[in-house]
C-alpha cells in the first residue's frame, strides 16, 4: 500500500502544482481515458529563447482521475516547467515512473501515462504551428 | 442443503494468497470462479476423449460428441427449453447478441422499424444494434432509467408503436443489481407483435430462470459468469424462429449438403454452429450447470439476496460512502455499485487488492447508464455463491482503511 500511494503522490494528489488554466496559452488540448473516465487538460506558454529553440515557460493543467494520473500531472508540470519542448518531445514511460518514484501494472500505467500524452501532444501543436499563435 | 463452508472448499482458487492475506473475490459479475469438478471436466475431455465431433465413427469422436450434446441437454433443461434444438453454442452472451442482430435482424427489418432498448444496458446490447440500426436505418428507442434505478415503464408504454419489432433487455443489470420485470415487458411485446430479447448474463448464474415461463423469444448467456469456462455460452429462441432465421457464419457442421452453386443447411442447432466447436469447454458448462442444480437455484438467489441485503446495510452505515441503485433487496440482487468520497474508484480498487479485496472499477461496459445517472465511474461489488457475510466485513474493513489513507 506505502508502495502505491506514498505520501509524495498523495501530496500531489491533493495539492496538485500547476493547476488551473493559463491566460492567453500559446496552445492546449484535453484528453480522456474513455475506459475510466480520466480527463485531463494542459495548457502551455512558450517562449523562444536564443539558440536552443522554444521553452515552456509556463504551464497548467486541470482534470479529475485518481490519485495515480493526477499525481503524474502535477509532477510532470512542475518538471516541464522552463525545460525545452524537444526535451519533453523525448519524455517515455521510464521517465514518468522515475517522476513518481513507483512501478505500476500495466492497467495503472495508463492513468499514468495520460497527462505525458496530453502534454506531447499540446507541444506537437506547437512544434508543428497548429498551435493558437 | 446449503452448505457454504462445504461449498467454498470445491474451489480451490478460494484458497489463494494476495499479499500473505485470503482472497475476497467480489467481482463475480465480471466472471466468476470455476468449482473443482468443472477444472477436473475440462482436464478429463482433453486425457481420454478428445476428438472432433459429429463426424468421426471412432470410438474417441462417438464419445465426443455424445459428451458435447449431452451438454446442451442440460442447458436446456436448466432453462426451461422445449428441446436442444433451441439452444445454439456461442462464445458468449454478446455474440448470442450479436447473432440475433445479424441473422434475424438483418433478415426480417427494413427501414422504419424500431428496436426497444434501455438505458442500463450493457454495450454488447446497444452496439450489435447500433450497427445494425445504420445498415437497415431502423430506429433506436431507449426505455429511460429513473434516478432509482428502475425502468420508466409509463414511458416505455408510450414509445411502444406497431414498427416495434424487437424489444431487447436486460434481466438484472451489471451496474445496479436492478432485476428488471421482465414477464411484464414480454408480455407488453408480444401484444405488438414485437420479439423480445432477454440478456441473461447476470441473471441465469444467480436466480431461477425458466424461458417458458417468461415466453422470451430469445435469451443470452455466457458460460463463464454461471461457474463455466470462457469462451462458452449460449443462445436460446424458440424453435419456430430458429427455423426461420438465416445462417449467422458458415462454413463446416452447419451444412447438409454443398455443391459448387449452393448449399443446403443443416438441421437446428447445428445450422447456427459454423466450424469446429469449443466442444471442451461446452461439456464443462454442462459440469457447471450441474453443479448450480445441485445446489439449487432457489438457494443460490436467496444465499445472495442475503447477502446483497447484509452488504446494503453494512456499506449503507459508511458516511463516506454512496451507493447507486435501489437501496435495499427488493428487485435488486448480486451487485452493488457505489463510489467513495474523495477518492477515485481506481485507487479504492488498488487499495483494496492491497487487502487481497477483489473489486471492479470503470464504467463496468454501461458507459450510457453512467452517463444518465451522472455517476463518474464507480467502484462494484458483486457477489456468488461462495461469498460469505465475513467477505463483506473484509471489504468494509478495507475501504475504512482507504479512507483513512486518503485523509
Amino acid at each position: 500500500m506505502d508502495s502505491y500511494y506514498r505520501e509524495n503522490i498523495l501530496d500531489h494528489y491533493k495539492n496538485p502544482r500547476n493547476f488551473g488554466k493559463l491566460n492567453k496559452p500559446t496552445a492546449g488540448l484535453k484528453l480522456f481515458n474513455s475506459a475510466c473516465g480520466d480527463v485531463i487538460s494542459m495548457e502551455v506558454k512558450t517562449e523562444t529563447a536564443s539558440s536552443s529553440g522554444k521553452t515552456i515557460a509556463d504551464i497548467k493543467f486541470q482534470g479529475e482521475g485518481c490519485a495515480v494520473s493526477m499525481a503524474s500531472a502535477s509532477l510532470l508540470t512542475a518538471y516541464a516547467k522552463g525545460k525545452k519542448i524537444t526535451d519533453i518531445l523525448s519524455l517515455g514511460t521510464e521517465d514518468v515512473l522515475k517522476l513518481l518514484g513507483i512501478n505500476l501494472t500495466p492497467s495503472r500505467l495508463k492513468c499514468a501515462l495520460l497527462p505525458l500524452e496530453t502534454l506531447q501532444k499540446t507541444l506537437l501543436q506547437i512544434k508543428n504551428g497548429n498551435s493558437n499563435k | 442443503m446449503f452448505n457454504i463452508s462445504k461449498i467454498r472448499k470445491d474451489f480451490p482458487i478460494l484458497k489463494r494468497k494476495i499479499n500473505g492475506k485470503p482472497l475476497v473475490y467480489l467481482d463475480n459479475a465480471a466472471t466468476t470462479q470455476k468449482p473443482q469438478t468443472v477444472i477436473d471436466s475440462l482436464v478429463d475431455y482433453y486425457t481420454y476423449h478428445n476428438a472432433n465431433i459429429h463426424r468421426g465413427i471412432h470410438t474417441l469422436a462417438e464419445e465426443a460428441t455424445a459428451m458435447h450434446e449431452e451438454a446442451r441437454s442440460k442447458i436446456a433443461k436448466f432453462i426451461g427449453a422445449k428441446s436442444t434444438k433451441e439452444i445454439v453454442f456461442v462464445r458468449n452472451s454478446t455474440e448470442a447478441i450479436n447473432l440475433v442482430a445479424y441473422s434475424w435482424g438483418r433478415s426480417f427489418l427494413k427501414k422504419g422499424d424500431a428496436i426497444i432498448l434501455s438505458e442500463s444496458e450493457h454495450h454488447s446490447n446497444i452496439v450489435p444494434w447500433q450497427i445494425l440500426a445504420k445498415e437497415k436505418k431502423i430506429k433506436l428507442y431507449f426505455i429511460p432509467v429513473k434516478d432509482d434505478g428502475k425502468l420508466d415503464l409509463d414511458y416505455f408504454k408510450k414509445i411502444f408503436t406497431p414498427q416495434v419489432k424487437l424489444v431487447s433487455l436486460v434481466h438484472i443489470s451489471n451496474v445496479l443489481g436492478t432485476i428488471n420485470p421482465v414477464e411484464e415487458i414480454g408480455e407488453l411485446a408480444h401484444e405488438v407483435g414485437a420479439l423480445f430479447l432477454v440478456d441473461a448474463a447476470q441473471s441465469v448464474p444467480r436466480m431461477p430462470v425458466n424461458v417458458r415461463k417468461l415466453d422470451c423469444d430469445f435469451l443470452a448467456v455466457s458460460g463463464h459468469k454461471m461457474l463455466g469456462p470462457t469462451g462458452i455460452g449460449f443462445l436460446y429462441a424458440k424453435e419456430e424462429i430458429l427455423s426461420s432465421m438465416p445462417p449467422f457464419l458458415g462454413g463446416g457442421d452447419m451444412i447438409r449438403e454443398v455443391y459448387l452453386d449452393h448449399s443446403e443447411w443443416n438441421e437446428l442447432p447445428f445450422k447456427f454452429e459454423a466450424g469446429t466447436p469449443n466442444i471442451a469447454d461446452a461439456i464443462a458448462l454442462g459440469t457447471a450447470v450441474d453443479y448450480l442444480e445441485k445446489i439449487g437455484m432457489e438457494n443460490i438467489f436467496r444465499h445472495e439476496k442475503k447477502l446483497t441485503d447484509f452488504a446494503l446495510r453494512r456499506l449503507g452505515k459508511l458516511s463516506y460512502l454512496s451507493i447507486y441503485g435501489p437501496k435495499t433487496v427488493e428487485n435488486k440482487t448480486g451487485v452493488i455499485s457505489f463510489s467513495v468520497k474523495g477518492i477515485h474508484p481506481h485507487d479504492v480498487a488498488q487499495l483494496l487488492d492491497q487487502e487481497a479485496v477483489a473489486i471492479r472499477s470503470g464504467f463496468h461496459c454501461a458507459m450510457p447508464l453512467h452517463q444518465k445517472l451522472q455517476m463518474p465511474s464507480t467502484c462494484r461489488a458483486s457477489f456468488y455463491v461462495y461469498n460469505t457475510t465475513e467477505d463483506i466485513d473484509r471489504l468494509v474493513e478495507g475501504l475504512d482503511k482507504a479512507v483513512k489513507i486518503f485523509q
